[in-house]
């Protein structure tokens, strides 16, 4: 019964995209003209249930007569010396190569000397943006009815530098960091999603009258990139009223854009809202047009195919 | 030291909500004042600024209505003011006791926030939202009754921000074990006194290690000292997850400072909205009752000029004052009254669906109390 409503759900956002003029931005570097160009996207199965899942998604794709040619990658039981982790270098030049990328759930395996996975992935690949749009899916009932926004967070920076260190005895510091550099990458690619994707406002979510430098800074790149999307309502909203309008009314937002953790935080927030990680595409862009849609729940034994189904709908938007 | 566990008792006896509805139709003798207690108390006020005025205003008509033993003494303070005046913080270190209404901070620009100040001078180290479902008033949750503790000084508005290069900015977030361990056990102390059968920690140690961790580390140790409370702990974007979709499995929430504002906020939002959840800001010497959210709580001028903000909030967390000042039974009431405006329905103001104006729900509120 999900598999068929998820072939319903494909085909119409297929006819839908390919119907539709689509854009040739600089961010996605393929070209969308006819059916029979055949797009190569690297696969990267995973661990747990991803196999299962990457083989529904396979099946889905076949049938909905998708152009899509996957080149498989599997994560290695040793460490490339070359990445320093367990995905060996050409699983890593093949999403270079392709640009496209889908990514199941990845265990880190638990051991010395060397990094997760996912964060090998998102530095390697210099992901920067990290997209999920939520939207309430018809046929499944939460207690949200309305909800059709889209989170973009900025994945690089902000509270998970991850530089913490102990002053002294049972005082620690930990260092946010906020860059020009990298707020307004988040705040052009939010801005041209919206524009590509017709949406007509975008909020930006801070605590900038606490913490007035670093997220006085992203809002300032977030009001500069505004300056060149006249036809696009830019407003910005303090996180906790945010988190309040939220719960009370998600239909009020459109596209949120946001430093790290409230991201972080808003971003499950608005999954829980939907119905759970299990129904949340996610997409993760990176500098060079690269984009690698993941599934953002682990590898759980009971979730159907539902996830990936909705990354490859993210996949081809 | 007796007299204050008193009080504690009788806040433990009168708090939960359940048992006060059970109290007003019992009218046992409960508080046996000692001989002078009935004397007003002075308390110290702040209007604040947008809908603060207003909401205060509001909850001086009550007080007055129902003669309890209080007097306010105001004290204009503006969100733009460089700091607080100093005859403010004296009054309220006198008076040990403040309400005050939503001071506003601008965003972006150099004022210190004088909420943080207020804050930090008066050591006021736990802030405590109330969020529960009020019987009569339609929300998408049921079964909310969740109290978010949240570590009021330190964390990640320590306000501690440089810029290092241009286009590079630093903020420090700030964790010590002092202040964990304390806010960790104000949160048991208040789970263990007021009948409450779980703590949850709210945290983000798997990105954020050592601090987080050191967050953590301090609410076990407090834990092992309350074994008839429940711990757990859960990782925060989690917890907002299950905020929205399961929120009965929270019962009281311990945080470091930001995420405590997410979580306040979010809870008060699935338990009804901002705009009628009480709270209060405690420390080892002073307390001060405010809205409990900290979102709206300054409003924007379209409510400020119809006059049609919320008072509930106020309304409760003054109530929740009148306990702590040991007026057990006024505080009963004036809750009693505001429960019974809510769940009647005539008077509500926009946040919670209906078009009344403040004063409107404040003659209500008089009316009601018997």
């Amino acid at each position: 019964m999900a598999s068929q409503l998820v072939r319903r759900l494909a085909r119409s956002r297929l006819d839908g995209i390919l119907s539709s003029s689509s854009p040739n931005p600089s961010f996605f570097n393929r070209s969308f003209s006819s059916e029979s160009n055949l797009i190569r996207a690297t696969l990267f199965p995973g661990d747990g249930i991803g196999p299962e899942i990457a083989e529904s998604v396979k099946q889905v794709f076949r049938t909905a007569d998708v152009p899509i040619e996957w080149e498989e990658h599997y994560v290695g039981t040793e460490i490339d010396p070359r990445t320093q982790s367990f995905l060996t270098w050409e699983s890593l030049e093949s999403v270079r190569r392709n640009k496209v990328g889908l990514k199941g759930p990845m265990a880190t395996p638990i051991g010395k000397g060397h990094r997760s996975l996912n964060l090998t992935l998102r530095k390697e690949l210099n992901l920067y943006a990290n997209v999920r749009p939520c939207y309430s899916l018809p046929g499944y009932k939460t207690k949200y009815d309305d909800v059709n926004l889209v989170t973009i967070r900025e994945n690089t920076e902000g509270e998970y530098s991850g530089l913490e260190h102990q002053v002294v005895r049972g005082v620690v510091e930990s260092l946010k960091i906020i860059t020009r550099q990298a707020s307004l990458r988040v705040a052009e690619y939010a801005f041209f999603y919206a524009k590509a994707h017709g949406r007509e406002r975008v909020s930006a979510i801070h605590k900038a009258n606490i913490m007035q430098k670093t997220d006085g800074l992203f809002l300032k790149c977030c009001r500069e990139v505004a300056e060149k999307y006249p036809e696009i309502v830019y407003e910005e909203v303090v996180i906790d009223n945010c988190c309040m309008m939220l719960v009370k009314n998600p239909a009020l937002f459109d596209v949120l854009v946001m430093p790290n953790l409230y991201g972080d935080i808003i971003s499950d927030l608005c999954a829980g809202l939907i119905g759970g990680l299990g129904l949340t595409p996610s997409c993760n862009i990176g500098e060079g047009g690269v984009a690698l849609a993941e599934a953002v729940h682990g590898s759980a034994p009971d979730i159907a195919g539902k996830v990936c189904i909705k990354e490859t709908l993210i996949l081809y938007s | 030291m007796s007299h204050r566990s008193f009080s504690i008792l009788k806040r433990v006896i009168t708090h939960h909500p359940n048992s006060s509805h059970l109290l007003s139709s019992q009218r046992s003798v409960t508080y046996m004042p000692r001989p002078g207690d009935g004397a007003p108390r002075p308390v110290t006020l702040i209007p604040g600024d947008g809908i603060g005025p207003l909401v205060t205003g509001a909850v001086e008509q009550v007080m007055e209505a129902m003669h309890a033993p209080v007097h306010f003494e105001k004290y204009e303070v503006h969100g733009d003011m460089k700091q607080v005046p100093q005859e403010v913080l004296d009054s309220i270190r006198k008076n040990k006791v403040c309400l005050k209404g939503g001071l506003m901070t601008p965003v972006g620009g150099g004022v210190n926030s004088l909420n943080m100040q207020l804050r930090k001078e008066l050591d006021l180290y736990a802030s405590l939202v109330n969020c529960f479902n009020l019987p009569g008033l339609p929300t998408r949750h049921e079964n909310v009754d969740i109290a978010v503790v949240r570590e009021n000084t330190e964390g990640e508005y320590s306000g501690l921000e440089h810029e290092v290069v241009p286009g590079v900015v630093e903020s420090l977030k700030v964790i010590t074990k002092f202040c964990s361990e304390r806010i960790a056990k104000y949160a048991f102390e208040y789970a263990y006194l007021n009948g409450r059968k779980k703590v949850t920690a709210v945290h983000k140690a798997n990105i954020m290690k050592l601090a987080d961790g050191l967050f953590l580390e301090s609410c076990r140790e407090v834990a092992t000292k309350y074994p008839g409370i429940k711990y757990n702990e859960i990782i925060v974007d989690n917890c907002c997850m299950q905020l929205v979709s399961r929120p009965e499995q929270f019962d009281v929430m311990v945080t470091p400072n930001l995420y405590g504002n997410l979580v306040a906020n979010t809870a008060a939002g699935i338990a009804g909205g901002t705009g009628v959840m009480p709270g209060g800001n405690a420390g080892a010497d002073y307390a001060v009752f405010e809205q409990g959210a900290s979102a709206g709580n300054v409003g924007n001028t379209n409510l400020v000029e119809q006059r049609r903000a919320n008072p509930i909030a106020l309304l409760l967390s003054s109530a929740m004052m009148l306990r702590h000042l040991q007026f057990p039974s006024f505080a009963d009431r004036l809750e009693t009254a505001v429960k019974h405006v809510i769940s009647e329905g005539k008077y509500r103001t926009k946040d919670l669906g209906g078009d009344s104006t403040t004063q409107q729900v404040v003659d209500a509120v008089v009316a009601a109390l018997d």
